[in-house]
């Protein structure tokens, strides 16, 4: 829902833990937003993002909060 | 009716119970329908007049200046920063800066390897209870579907221009955490008081578009 579109299906890092917050999905329909859902930063290079649209430095990254129902984990490599 | 007037008698109506109505009419669409929700909500008993002037008046109450205080408290106390860092909302209570609007707050400090900047792409986020109203150009189509895959780009045209070896992290804020760029202390600001310093901190510093201005006298000259 609050996921921009350019980080779907994106491979990201868990940054930082925000903390539990009222889940938005509830709340946007009048709920209570109980019970609170983990929300993280997360990272992402910024050439992953975009591939070669991305004409800036590969070193650069992009974060956005997404919470933990949005994510799907990956096996660590 | 037995009074006699050549106007259109709804016109009059408005005007005399509603000093607003003249100016409302001027205003496009998306304002008339906002007048209109408010004018539901109040009729409805959800707010009161009084409540949206409140509101109107604590937003009126933010402004960058409350940014700039953070930062130069930062650049001249390192225990400061640290708690500016670490527990900004406490940093916040400490200079008597209420921050019990925002949900979650985070400061993101520029270093000699990393600037931060800030974007909201799917609205307008902003810290708010902190700053006050966001720029235009913030909320601008332009800004936010730039920002994310050309900050440089997006920087250069403010002016900045970072070298190639510093990190450009974008923070997309989406969703209950605000964020505020603390930006680097400049060069020769040595002798400089912290009330001088946060007049180097501007609003578009703590977003992240430009760095903190350069000090316009050196710092030694009298």
């Amino acid at each position: 829902m609050r996921t921009p579109a350019y980080v779907k299906g994106k491979l990201g890092w868990i940054e930082r833990v925000h903390g539990s917050f009222r889940n938005p999905e509830s709340l946007a329909y009048g709920g209570d937003g109980m019970p609170a859902q983990p929300l993280y930063m997360v990272g992402f290079r910024q050439t992953d993002l975009w591939q070669t649209r991305y004409s800036e430095k590969p070193s650069d990254t992009l974060y956005v909060d997404l919470y933990e129902h949005w994510l799907e984990g990956v096996p660590s490599t | 009716m037995s009074h006699d007037h050549d106007h259109v008698h709804g016109d009059h109506d408005v005007s005399q119970h509603d000093p607003e109505a003249a100016e409302r009419n001027k205003v496009p669409f998306y304002g008339k329908r906002m007048y209109a929700m408010r004018d539901l909500l109040i009729e409805k008993g959800v707010l009161t007049r009084e409540d949206i002037q409140r509101e109107i008046e604590y937003m009126d109450s933010r402004s960058p200046a409350n940014g700039a205080r953070l930062v130069a408290r930062a650049w001249v106390s390192e225990r400061f920063k640290q708690l500016l860092l670490s527990d900004p909302k406490a940093a916040c209570a400490e200079l008597g800066i209420d921050a019990s609007g925002l949900t979650e707050f985070v400061v993101l400090e520029n270093t000699e390897q990393v600037h931060n900047l800030v974007v909201c792409t799917l609205c307008s986020c902003y810290p708010r209870p902190i700053l006050g109203r966001p720029p235009d150009w913030y909320k601008s189509f332009a800004y936010r579907s730039r920002a994310v895959v050309e900050p440089r780009a997006v920087m250069a045209e403010f002016g900045t221009s970072l070298p190639d070896d510093v990190e450009v992290r974008v923070f997309d804020s989406s969703a209950d955490v605000r964020y505020l760029v603390l930006p680097m202390r400049p060069e020769a600001t040595d002798g400089l008081s912290e009330e001088e310093l946060a007049a180097l901190v501007t609003r578009d510093s703590l977003i992240g578009v430009t760095e903190a201005k350069l000090p316009t006298v050196p710092a030694t000259a009298v």
